[in-house]
């Protein structure tokens, strides 16, 4: 009987350090050089954006059906001081990437907002005059995919096409200094 | 007793993860309070009746009564629970860069909590400069809380909002579940009805 008990407490060991290695792994942020998980995000409504994005319609869209070569993605919330003291960088990154046509239609920016609504992600938007664009996420779906992640949070993934996006650069924290962000991005996923 | 050590391990690493996207700001200094009972107070106050009056420090270092603001502007008050736990320090930051919604509805935002001066003084430094007063209903411990019927038992306060008018009438109460941030849409549209 003992026997049987000690068994079944090995058995139930192994099965919890499966499941939480299962756990951690959906619990980290995504890495560098792993595949992007997949996630649904809602398309923007404005048709400027869709273009940008290279999206048409409505309803929902992933990260791999982006046109452009690699495509970085901010986790961010309106209730995020940070998030909020980071938003000229982030313009000002946008704006780096928009002007110069080595870069232009190859990178694209999008800002996922972590358990924000679209009423709190156009609130953040209008008020730093955000031009790329911000994709709501109100019930943290996302947030929880990505390992819910500390916020500012940055991911660069680089889109393959027909392949699975590959995830180049994986970081927490604001950018100072953007044009180092830039050139890293540009260099981790080989924009040309 | 193995058993339920090795049960409870599984369902602590399953079920308490982090439910808010929190900010950078505030590094590892948070506390985890983990998933608390959603309400746990009995409301002493309802819509349409006379709010009670209150006066309170601030961290500004003034004193604020409720009745200054009568007959001059609608008043929002934000209770929370407490410093430094999740929800609350991903809630008053969001309120800090919609100055002007309040403003275009005639109101001021009073955040209030039971934490002391000192403690409110460091959190909030934390959130940038605040536009709003933060008041403290420290002591006599949730004495403000506690006229509301929204003191909790571990002397804590609800997450809640109450929209008072000019009149002094509470035309809105939301008394949240603890363990989530109020929507700020449903806020704002409250305050436009006072319009």
């Amino acid at each position: 009987m003992k026997k049987k008990v000690t068994s079944m407490m090995t058995i139930g060991m192994m099965l919890m350090g499966v499941s939480m290695t299962v756990w951690a792994a959906s619990h980290m942020p995504p890495q560098v050089g792993a595949t992007l998980p997949a996630m649904n995000l809602q398309k923007p409504a404005d048709s400027g954006e869709l273009k940008y994005l290279g999206l048409s319609g409505s309803g929902m869209f992933s990260p791999d059906q982006v046109k452009g070569q690699v495509l970085i993605i901010q986790i961010f919330s309106m209730y995020c001081p940070y998030c909020q003291k980071d938003a000229p960088n982030v313009n000002r990154l946008f704006g780096l990437i928009e002007n110069n046509p080595r870069f232009k239609d190859k990178i694209k920016i999008i800002g996922i907002g972590a358990g924000n609504s679209p009423f709190e992600v156009n609130t953040f938007k209008k008020k730093y005059k955000v031009a790329f664009p911000l994709i709501p996420d109100g019930d943290f779906k996302i947030h929880q995919i990505v390992g819910e992640v500390r916020t500012p949070y940055f991911m660069a993934v680089k889109l393959n096409g027909s392949k699975k996006p590959e995830v180049v650069y994986s970081r927490l924290g604001a950018h100072e200094d953007v044009e180092a962000f830039l050139a890293e991005v540009v260099k981790l996923g080989d924009v040309r | 007793m193995r058993i339920k050590i090795l049960v409870a391990t599984f369902v602590i690493c399953f079920f308490a993860s982090n439910a808010l996207a929190l900010s950078e700001a505030y590094k590892e200094n948070i506390f985890q309070v983990g998933k608390l009972k959603p309400v746990d107070s009995v409301l002493k106050v309802k819509v349409g009746g006379k709010a009670p009056d209150f006066t309170l420090k601030a961290v500004s270092g003034k004193k604020v009564s409720l009745k200054d603001y009568t007959g001059k502007k609608n008043v929002v008050l934000s209770f929370v629970p407490a410093a430094w736990t999740p929800v609350c320090s991903d809630q008053w930051p969001g309120y800090n860069i919609v100055q002007e919604m309040f403003e275009a509805n005639d109101a001021v935002l009073l955040g209030i909590t039971v934490d002391n001066i000192p403690t409110l003084y460091s959190w909030t430094n934390q959130m940038g400069k605040l536009w709003f007063e933060v008041l403290s209903d420290f002591w006599p411990h949730g004495a403000v809380a506690s006229r509301y019927g929204i003191l909790r038992s571990d002397g804590t306060a609800e997450r809640a909002i109450i929209i008072i008018d000019k009149k002094r009438i509470i035309q809105y109460i939301d008394v949240h579940d603890i363990n989530e941030r109020p929507d700020l849409e449903s806020i704002m549209r409250q305050l436009e009805k006072l319009r």
